[in-house]
């Protein structure tokens, strides 16, 4: 879901650009409190993993694949503040490192599948924190639910940012249309990804996994 | 605790290093719905198109895509790593 440079003009290209900012210091300021000795390293690899798993595009159609975006994946092991900046990590390292993503689009970029599709895909992991406290089954389900919100939400960013300013001028129904239906897919793959990830994690290491704190032993408190 | 760290890497290095020469080359959902509207028209050329490891290729080679991975997973591992290892809470000291 990487757009290229020149989808969107110069103007609307900048104000994300600056919105991508501030999210991310945002983020940068409230991530410190998920950070330690302990989520500092699994952060790491989180973003990692993501970075790896974006690089396998899976069939949806005949002619159209899919990738993973990351974000309710991110926030529901390492939280939304932290998640956002390990998704952020990785549309970086793609747009200067492979060339994947414009550099003027990357405010868009970051916008879409860091910000926004990470705190959708939270809120939703979050509204149903009840049901993934109930075993691997609910967990899988959450993780699959948010994930999918996630790719829509992100989808929906692409949308929004075209009929700001979008370049050609094509009918805003016609895209909108076209993006919702192919995520809709993508988001079952994002889903699967996601649903196996977490429970992968919360399998071997249940106090990895952000959304779970709190619904077991409380951790130690070091003063 | 390490054990599982170094589980999570090697995942990570296996999925970027092996797997990735299996992805489906077809364009993705945002890439189609430019290509099929006529939006992709107004693409520009990526400014970095011509470097070394552009499009997870090695010198425009897609037979090195695994190593464009690994090489991936060392870059975003080490900057991730050391970004959130600075900003932890030091808890600790």
């Amino acid at each position: 879901m990487h757009m290229s440079d020149g989808l969107l003009n110069a103007p609307v290209s900048v104000v994300f650009l600056v919105i991508a900012a501030v999210g991310v210091g945002f983020a940068l300021v409230k991530a410190r409190a998920d950070l330690d000795d302990r989520t500092a390293p699994m952060a790491g690899l989180v973003a990692t993993f993501i970075f790896a798993v974006q690089m396998i595009n899976f069939p949806i159609l005949p002619g159209a694949s899919g990738h993973l975006l990351g974000g309710a994946l991110a926030a529901i092991l390492v939280g939304p503040y932290v998640g956002a900046l390990c998704v952020t990590i990785v549309l970086v390292v793609q747009a200067l490192l492979f060339a994947d993503g414009g550099l003027t689009a990357l405010g868009a970029n970051v916008t879409n599948m860091a910000l926004i599709g990470t705190a959708a895909g939270f809120l939703v992991a979050v509204a149903l924190r009840k049901v993934a406290e109930r075993g691997k089954g609910g967990l899988a389900a959450v993780a699959f639910t948010s994930a999918f919100v996630n790719t829509l939400v992100a989808a929906t960013g692409f949308v929004v940012e075209y009929a700001i300013g979008g370049v050609g001028g094509v009918e805003i129904g016609k895209v909108a249309l076209l993006m919702w239906g192919l995520h809709a897919l993508i988001g079952i793959g994002e889903g699967l990804i996601t649903a196996v990830t977490v429970t992968s994690v919360a399998a071997i290491r249940p106090d990895l996994v952000h959304l779970l704190k709190g619904s077991r032993k409380p951790l130690e408190v070091r003063s | 605790m390490k054990k599982f760290f170094i589980g999570f890497a090697v995942v990570s290095l296996l999925i970027a290093g092996v797997l990735s020469y299996f992805a489906s080359g077809d364009p993705d959902g945002l890439d189609k719905t430019v290509e099929d509207t006529g939006i992709a028209e107004h693409a520009q050329e990526h400014p970095l198109s011509d470097t070394v490891f552009a499009d997870y290729a090695v010198g425009g080679d897609d037979a090195f895509t695994g190593l464009a991975g690994i090489l991936g997973v060392v870059v975003v591992l080490a900057l991730s790593f050391g970004l959130f290892w600075f900003l932890r809470k030091r808890t600790n000291v």
